[in-house]
């Protein structure tokens, strides 16, 4: 194999799995705008929430003396997951839900006011500095020819799939299985029908709130871990990202955003093998505009159709 | 079994309903019949609470549901077929029957269902299939369907024939007049007047937002004044 065919499957690696943590971010923006047709603009700081609590909590039990790293991922992300699931919560009760039924960007100014109270609340928590764990998942495989080109997929890489996977595959089996995720879809088709069904539709709100923090909180957890560096910013750019992923896979579809994500992580995981890394976001979000342009509604979004 | 006394509604600044009393008595088939815009999905949707009466009482079965939220009067054995439809089109024919009955234990549900599918055999012919590439008149079937899940003792049914063949209509109809000898009582509105006063008991005219005419069906269908604005002469 040559070196230019070994580096390309690297750099896909690379792109895989970023574009894999983008797509749970975009997962709660889109299930979000699926059921009330807002942009949650506080979601990447739920994220950042969740990056944050993973590493105190990584931190304080490797301080109390536990060695096992399995049984400390596991409670950091039980403890990550259920913290900014309760945060994914009281943001929509506090910030949005009084507001519901209102013109379509008042909930939106809201949401970038919350944005910016979480960011500061943290900052003023945590400082504003970047606070660092040291890697917790060292080596990985190796494979390809050493005087060439060796391609590396790490243990931490191995991790994000399999882990994105399983919650993926989770969400998916809740949304179509479960009857609390038929009326989440039944939600994002008719909101007034299912209210009419006897169903309260604001717990199916919350719960997609609750939902959606949770995967954010699974992906800040394994992109704290990744980058070993996490401060009270990242949220922003991995809220935007994350939310570009989302209307690339075409708003309003799961599919679309996990779609959106993929195309996005190795899109920029591309531009930066062969070009200057800086040109990675003017592509990325350059591909943003193309699609708009050519397909409205995203990859995989349905077209809006006027209700009469 | 329903009793609305003097109920006003309002659009924002618009008042759709004007002090309209309505009484639908247990077993009774009553029907609402009126114009476009006269104010009939609007005195549906206020006994649903959505949007609700600004004021005016609303009981049903003696108990008051004036103000209360859409999801709990929902809750109280009221079912609703609403205009247009509206089944999930993205869902299955079996996913949109058992959303009826989302409160229900699933064994429980899964018997009402057989007898839905009993009533429209069309619907067990479409089971697994995704209700928005049905046909409106399948559609209508599938709402009706899902209404009855939840085991209500009264549906409202808001314009269930509008745009559908003659001989859906009629089938419609039948399913209509089914559903009151197995003791579920019908609140019905429509455009269709003369089928509709055809098998209601009693029925009601409403006119710009309030009712000025109320009587037996047969007397309704013989009415000069009804004859001339609602039968086409």
């Amino acid at each position: 194999m040559t070196e230019t065919f070994l580096y390309l499957i690297q750099q896909l690696i690379n792109g895989l799995t970023i574009g894999s943590t983008y797509a749970l971010i975009a997962i709660g923006y889109t299930m979000v705008y699926g059921i009330i047709g807002m942009i949650n603009f506080a979601h990447g700081e739920i994220y950042m929430i969740g990056s944050y609590i993973t590493f105190i909590v990584i931190a304080g039990l490797l301080g109390m003396g536990m060695v096992s790293l399995p049984i400390i991922l596991i409670i950091a992300l039980i403890v990550a997951v259920i913290i900014a699931s309760t945060y994914g919560w009281t943001v929509e009760r506090v910030a949005y839900r009084p507001l519901r039924g209102t013109n379509r960007l008042i909930p939106l100014i809201s949401a970038i006011g919350m944005s910016i109270f979480l960011q500061n609340y943290v900052v003023l928590a945590q400082g504003s500095r970047d606070v660092a764990l040291p890697p917790q998942i060292s080596g990985g495989w190796t494979f390809g020819d050493p005087s060439v080109f060796e391609v590396s997929f790490s243990y931490m890489q191995a991790l994000i799939w399999v882990v994105t996977f399983v919650a993926m595959t989770a969400l998916t089996l809740f949304i179509s299985r479960s009857r609390m995720g038929r009326a989440c879809r039944a939600c994002s088709e008719d909101l007034g029908m299912t209210n009419l069904l006897g169903i309260d539709t604001n717990r199916t709100i919350a719960l997609t709130f609750i939902i959606g923090a949770a995967l954010a909180a699974v992906a800040g957890l394994l992109l704290g871990l990744y980058y070993g560096v996490v401060n009270p910013f990242v949220g922003f750019i991995a809220g935007l990202k994350a939310f570009t992923a989302a209307v690339l896979g075409g708003i309003g579809s799961i599919p679309g955003a996990v779609l959106g994500g993929l195309i996005l992580g190795v899109t920029e995981a591309l531009t930066s093998a062969y070009f200057p890394s800086e040109y990675k976001d003017v592509v990325s979000f350059g591909l943003l505009v193309l699609i708009l342009l050519f397909r409205p509604s995203g990859l995989l979004g349905k077209p809006e159709v006027e209700k009469v | 079994m329903l009793s609305i006394k003097n109920i006003n509604t309002h659009y924002g600044p618009i008042q759709a309903l004007h002090d309209v009393s309505v009484e639908v008595k247990q077993g009774e088939i009553v029907t609402l019949i009126g114009a476009n815009g006269a104010g009939k999905t609007t005195l549906m949707m206020s006994i649903c609470g959505d949007p609700q009466a600004t004021s005016g009482t609303i009981q049903f079965d003696g108990e008051e549901i004036t103000g209360q939220q859409t999801s709990s009067i929902m809750q109280k054995g009221l079912a609703i077929v609403p205009e247009g439809r509206r089944v999930f089109s993205g869902m299955t024919v079996e996913e949109n029957l058992f959303m009826g009955a989302y409160h229900r234990d699933r064994r429980e549900a899964e018997m009402t269902a057989e007898h839905v599918l009993a009533l429209f055999p069309r619907l067990r012919e479409r089971y697994s299939q995704r209700a928005g590439t049905m046909s409106g008149g399948e559609q209508q079937m599938l709402a009706i369907g899902r209404a009855m899940m939840s085991k209500p003792r009264m549906i409202l049914l808001d314009e269930p024939s509008l745009g559908l063949a003659p001989i859906i209509i009629q089938q419609i109809f039948d399913i209509i007049e089914k559903l009151r000898e197995e003791g579920v009582t019908i609140f019905l509105v429509e455009q269709n007047a003369n089928q509709a006063l055809r098998i209601a008991d009693r029925g009601y005219v409403l006119e710009n937002g309030r009712v000025i005419m109320e009587d037996t069906g047969a007397a309704l269908l013989v009415n000069e004044d009804v004859r001339k604005a609602y039968l086409g002469g």
